[in-house]
């Protein structure tokens, strides 16, 4: 069918659950304010702060300042905490409190729609909010190379994984005392992923288990983006971030459903 | 209106409809088909299963057992198609609290693929009917609760259905509003949209409804037009005798000799007859002094309770 953009996926239509958001946020430019500042926060005093303590690191085969080996891993750490925002505390709201889904599926929309249309949404602030942190990176000096354009579609394969997975994970949540869950799991993650200090300095087997990490493939790659350093590694973590946004998606629609259309 | 026999043009067909929410079964296999332009009510008890299969007819959940046809096309495969002529005011309102009260109406039109400009005049109408002209720029939040129900059926009508379902719509309506709503209903089926109504008002079932089924348990008990089920299942006229104190057993005895069918309930007693005066005389001509009584017709609240028993199940 024509309307059909990736039948197990969503169509066409979930683009009305980005307008329906659109509406909701409308008073609320603080919020959006507020996600523009906390990256940039990062940037400044980890970026600033510690590039004077700490010194040049090794990216690739190339030596660069800490700054602009920290960026990146900021970057992709700002992907994750704004997908926490979009993907699994406003769509818990949306899903378990205000119900606002149960009136959205006696229209045409389907729950794939609904979990879709929440990735576009998602997706565009963080769009807007990798854009506005990428041109701070080059305003203070912590890019090598003009490659670092390609950290915007590179931050977005970063959100897509983060929010398609937070989505899915968003449906197991029961109640808000469970959002401290979700804060044990982003806090390692954040943490131990390297995105402020390289894995290599882990023992072989940590090295294994934090690659797994979707935030340790991510600064890696948007690492490699920003400093123009390309490797073959690189398409096998974009892929691995495609896959679980696909993964992440195909299982918040499925969940979506046994919870709204059981 | 209700054409009998082959020409009836079909809207919705169920067969054998099952929904189980796990080893729970919610509906136990139930068959209707309903026609053009016909008002078809669901009656039940609470947790009859009336709303699951509201829920299945509005191509929403997916029945476990059976076949629907819903327009000729099966839910499981024409969902979207299916649910753009549907309107459904869903038993629990599940407004957006946060928005104004157009914005309700607009953004919900838009899941529709309605343009931005035809959902602004049918806004504008739909806010008429619903009276809530005034309170168009308001938070949903801010309104009373029978505002909220004007506002969730105006919001089921944006997309112009042919077919309108409404589960309990006049549940915390003032009466004003829910003759409107009736009248709304009658015009919109002289228009030909075929309307499907659950309801715990009889009266309200009795006023509307060409057809209906009596629920109780998922599974359906009766099946006809009001009349006919008050016919069927009820004698033509009701005495409701009071006696002071408690019905003694003897009165019981006596009563029934005059009577189809007595029913002894704790503040009165009532006696199900074919003509209510001779009735009653003969019941004061045999020596019982009841404090007061009254003889009305038999309505579709007493079928309901006869099918469906008068104590509370769950
Ligand atoms: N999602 C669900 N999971 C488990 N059980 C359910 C679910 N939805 C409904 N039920 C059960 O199915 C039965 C029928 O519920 P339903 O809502 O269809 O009743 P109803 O006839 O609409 O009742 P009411 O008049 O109170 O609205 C109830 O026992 C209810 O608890
Ligand atoms: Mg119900």
């Amino acid at each position: 069918m024509a309307t059909r953009v990736l039948p197990a996926f969503g169509s066409r239509r979930s683009i009305h659950i980005f307008e329906r958001n659109f509406y909701a946020y409308r008073s609320q430019w603080l919020m959006f304010v507020s996600g523009f500042f906390e990256p940039l926060f990062y940037l400044l005093s980890i970026g600033i702060g510690l590039n004077h303590l700490v010194g040049p690191q090794l990216v690739g085969g190339r030596l660069v300042s800490y700054a602009t080996f920290v960026a990146p891993g900021m970057l992709a750490t700002s992907a994750m905490n704004g997908a926490v925002i979009d993907s699994i505390f406003n769509p818990f709201f949306r899903l378990k409190i205000s119900h606002t889904y149960d009136a959205v599926l006696s229209t045409p929309l389907d729950v794939t729609d609904v979990a879709l249309g929440e990735v576009w949404w998602a997706l565009s602030r963080a769009a807007l909010y990798a854009a506005s942190f990428i041109v701070c990176m080059v305003l203070l000096g912590d890019t090598t190379s003009w490659w670092v354009v390609l950290c915007w579609p590179g931050a977005l394969l970063a959100s897509l994984a983060f929010t398609c997975v937070g989505l899915a994970g968003c449906t197991y949540v029961r109640s808000w005392q469970d959002f401290d869950v979700v804060t044990l799991v982003q806090l390692p993650l954040f943490l131990f992923s390297g995105t402020f200090f390289p894995i290599t300095l882990y023992p072989r087997w940590l090295g294994a288990i934090v690659s797994v990490s979707p935030l340790y493939q991510a600064a890696a790659l948007l690492r490699g983006l920003a400093t123009g350093q390309f490797d073959a590694l690189m398409i096998l973590r974009a892929g691995y971030l495609v896959a679980l946004g696909l993964a992440g998606l195909w299982l918040a629609a499925r969940r979506f459903r046994a919870i709204l259309a059981p | 209106m209700t054409a009998q026999g082959g020409a009836r043009d079909i809207v919705l067909e169920a067969r054998g409809l099952v929904k189980r929410f796990g080893a729970f079964e919610a509906v136990r296999g139930v068959d209707f088909a309903i026609a053009r332009g016909e008002c078809f009510g669901f009656l039940g008890p609470n947790g009859a299963g009336k709303t699951s299969t509201m829920r299945m007819i509005s191509a929403v959940s997916r029945p476990t057992e059976g076949s629907l046809t819903i327009f000729g096309l099966d839910p499981r495969t024409h969902g979207p198609a299916i649910r753009g002529r549907i309107g459904v005011v869903p038993q629990d309102d599940s407004l957006e609290l946060e928005l104004s009260v157009r914005l309700n109406i607009e953004i919900y039109g838009r899941y529709f693929d309605l343009p931005r400009r035809v959902l602004r005049e049918r806004a504008d109408e739909l806010l008429e009917f619903a009276r809530l002209t005034e309170r168009a720029n308001s938070k949903v939040d801010d309104l009373s609760g029978g505002m909220k129900r004007r506002l969730t059926i105006a919001r089921a009508l944006v997309n112009r259905p042919d077919l309108l379902i409404l589960d309990e719509p006049t549940t915390g309506l003032d009466p004003q509003a829910r003759h409107l709503l009736w009248e709304r209903l009658y015009r919109l089926k002289r228009e030909g949209v075929t309307l499907i109504i659950t309801t715990h008002y009889m009266d309200e079932a009795e006023q509307l409804c060409d057809r209906l089924v009596v629920m109780d348990n998922g599974t359906i008990v009766a099946e006809g037009a009001p009349r006919e089920l008050i016919e069927r299942h009820s004698s033509r006229e009701v005495i409701e005798l009071r006696f002071g104190t408690d019905t003694p057993e003897q009165i019981r005895v006596a009563l029934a000799t005059h009577a189809e069918r007595v029913e002894v309930l704790p503040d009165r007693v009532l006696l199900y007859v074919e003509d209510g005066d001779v009735a009653l005389r003969a019941v004061h001509g045999s020596g019982l002094t009841p404090v007061s009584s009254l003889v009305r017709r038999s309505s579709l609240e007493d079928v309901f309770l006869r099918l469906t028993g008068r104590t509370l199940v769950d």
